[in-house]
């Protein structure tokens, strides 16, 4: 499928943060300078050779960049198609690319003089990511999980309050992803004005879409050097799951104007999409304003908000970033969903032929990455992102395996 | 007919203050809520900020998110809403403005919003969630003068930026007393009346005063610095408290008019 137009990503966003009709900024009036603070000090900070300097060290001697590309010959074979390669983002320090963002959030809010710092969580990952940065850096934080993800992610609330942040459950709504971030957004209302709110994906208002998205984009940069110098070419398809869709934004970003290279963003289809009870936002949802952005969302002909459903914490999620509804509406990249049964498949397969225990938000992706491999030449290259790994899911897993 | 204009210049020509209720539409059900919206005028409400109830209310303390979900309960819209002003408008004379998150009016569309609430009787609309930068979709496609777009400011506001909002403002500024969400606890008067000095610098513009007023105290306080007082949280407490009981409706009357005297 070729796009519809050739995607300049340097016309994207705007001034006021909009990804053509997307994103913007739909926040209370008391947070809105905030924003503009934290723009301010993201476009003076991010530019400088000494910002530039600590962040680049502490990615390579601190978690660990840059992370492999990894040819997964079994799982290649099994499928007889296309060749399958991993970005490990798995093999990052915490386990999951987030710590790529917090590092960064984590840096300009010491920078910016802020001594506490907040974030939601739904897997936990973020959570865990930014409660280690912020060890790192010595300051406060205070971490937002619904109490239904706080019961299936355990071992991460453990990870956080080891590390030192306090781990504040979310009872409202669904007490899942959405409404950790609605609580933190809240807190983050009254504690603005000493306190940086670091949120996890490419949601939420203006700036944070473009600015995680350029803490990420270091996973694209890497993989699109690592797999020239191993295959002496461009990949044809790249493959990551999307809830929030920071993964994602981070791999796609730097191929994005190689018009050659097929990107597949794969979403949570629950227990089906027919079901209704899935987390499929923009392979189902409709325009609307959740979280501070203008996206896709899934909600109901009134306006309110349906709830998401998925067996990855990270999935589950009704509304997505700003920049996939712009890739998605020019067709620059392709969305698909892939159901709980299809991610523990996977998720298995990944396990026995290579030895690597995915994320159940990773597994989404690479089932995905099956599909497509079986139906592609052999010579054709598929760079999927393990964007985290597994140890976190033992407990949702094991008893359905 | 402006009504805001013009309960503003009644006001001052009484030399009274204005009280500004809020309550959740359809909370803690339709017919309840409307008989409570009738004790409330009845009782000296000048003002009725009628609130749209939304999933996932992020700027709303837990009082007025607990409000939103009974109200949900009973599939309350913004089309419900439009029919409650309807019913409202045929009681009263008093400025109505819909008080709202923005998806529920993107839902419904934003093109039918403004002719649907003037035809209802509605005066202006209040987004919680719409700052001034993005305000201009919404309102371009307005063709009536008389429906206000209800700005808020807030403590965090720059003057430079006040200036702007009050600029793109018509009918009241609303002032948010703190940071935080609706219904926190304790008043900062100080605050309060650093923020009035600088607004009044900026704008001719009645300026009412809400977020974490609850006492009769608080209101006379509040009173004697803005034009108006916003109560919502307080109102929605009293109705949650007195869900199950039978006298509810006039128990918010008598409340309405206890605020109401201590406005003056």
């Amino acid at each position: 499928m070729n796009p519809d137009t050739q995607y300049n990503s340097r016309l994207y966003p705007d001034d006021n943060g909009h990804f053509g009709p997307y994103g913007g900024r739909y926040v209370a009036e008391t947070l809105m300078p905030a924003l503009i603070e934290l723009e301010s000090a993201y476009k003076k900070y991010l530019p400088e050779p000494e910002f530039q300097k600590e962040l680049n060290s502490l990615l390579k001697n601190y978690t660990g960049r840059p992370t492999p590309i990894f040819f997964a010959q079994r799982l290649t074979e099994s499928l007889g198609g296309a060749s399958i390669y991993l970005k490990r983002e798995d093999l990052t320090h915490t386990g999951a690319h987030k710590i790529n963002n917090t590092l960064g959030q984590t840096l300009l809010a010491k920078w910016m003089g802020k001594k506490k710092v907040i974030a939601e969580t739904g897997a936990g990952q973020h959570g865990v990511a930014t409660a280690t940065t912020a060890a790192l850096f010595g300051m406060e934080c205070k971490i937002f999980m619904g109490v239904e993800d706080i019961a299936r992610q355990a071992p991460n609330v453990k990870r956080m309050e080891l590390l030192g942040a306090e781990v504040i459950p979310v009872e409202s709504g669904t007490g899942t992803l959405k409404d950790a971030m609605n609580e933190a957004l809240r807190y983050w209302v009254a504690a603005v004005r000493d306190t940086f709110y670091v949120i996890g994906s490419v949601a939420g208002p203006h700036p944070y879409p473009v600015m995680v998205r350029e803490f990420q984009k270091i996973i694209g940069e890497e993989a699109r050097e690592q797999i020239q110098t191993i295959t002496e070419r461009l990949p044809d398809l790249l493959v990551a799951c999307v809830g929030g869709g920071s993964n994602a934004m981070g791999l796609f970003f730097p191929f994005l104007e190689d018009q050659a290279v097929q990107m597949i963003g794969v979403e949570a289809a629950g227990t089906g999409i027919e079901t209704g009870k899935h987390a499929a936002t923009l392979c189902t949802g409709s325009l609307g304003v959740l979280h501070g952005s203008k996206s896709y969302l899934l909600q109901d002909k009134n306006g309110q908000i349906d709830e998401a459903h998925s067996i990855s914490a990270g999935l589950d999620y009704p509304g997505v970033g700003p920049e996939h509804s712009l890739l998605k509406d020019i067709n620059r990249v392709q969305y698909v969903a892939i159901t709980d049964q299809q991610a523990l498949e996977a998720f298995s397969a990944l396990c026995r032929l290579e030895g690597i225990i995915p994320a159940l938000e990773s597994a989404h992706a690479l089932a995905a990455t099956m599909f497509e491999a079986k139906s592609r030449p052999k010579d054709d290259i598929i760079l999927v992102n393990l964007s985290g790994r597994g140890d976190k899911d033992l407990g949702i897993v094991g008893p359905l395996l | 007919m402006n009504r805001l204009k013009n309960a503003f210049e009644t006001l001052k020509k009484n030399n009274e203050k204005a009280l500004v209720g809020f309550v959740t539409a359809g909370d803690p059900d339709i017919d309840i809520s409307l008989k409570i919206i009738a004790a409330m005028c009845e009782n000296g409400m000048d003002i009725l900020e009628l609130g749209v109830p939304f999933s996932d209310p992020s700027a709303d303390g837990p009082v007025i998110q607990r409000s939103s979900s009974r109200a949900l309960k009973h599939n309350v819209s913004l089309k419900t809403v439009m029919e409650m002003i309807e019913k409202i408008r045929k009681i009263t004379s008093i400025p109505i403005i819909i008080f709202s998150y923005y998806n529920p009016i993107m839902a419904y569309g934003i093109e039918n919003f403004q002719p649907d609430a003037i035809a209802a009787g509605a005066d202006g609309v209040l987004l919680v969630d719409l700052p001034l930068e993005e305000s201009d979709e919404l309102t371009s496609c307005w063709k009536e003068i008389d429906f206000s777009l209800i700005n808020l400011v807030a403590p965090t506001t720059p003057q430079e930026r006040m200036t702007k909002i009050a600029s793109a403002s018509s009918g009241f500024l609303y002032l948010v007393s703190k940071t935080g969400v609706t219904g926190s606890d304790g008043l900062d008067t100080s605050e309060i009346a650093t923020q009035m000095k600088i607004l009044r610098s900026v704008t001719a513009l009645p300026v009412c005063v809400g977020f974490g007023i609850s006492t009769t105290d608080d209101v006379a306080t509040v009173a004697a610095m803005a034009d108006g007082v916003v109560i919502g949280s307080a109102f929605e407490r009293l109705i949650e408290e007195n869900i199950d009981n039978p006298e509810l409706v006039s128990i918010i009357g008598r409340r309405t008019a206890e605020y109401k005297a201590a406005t003056t």
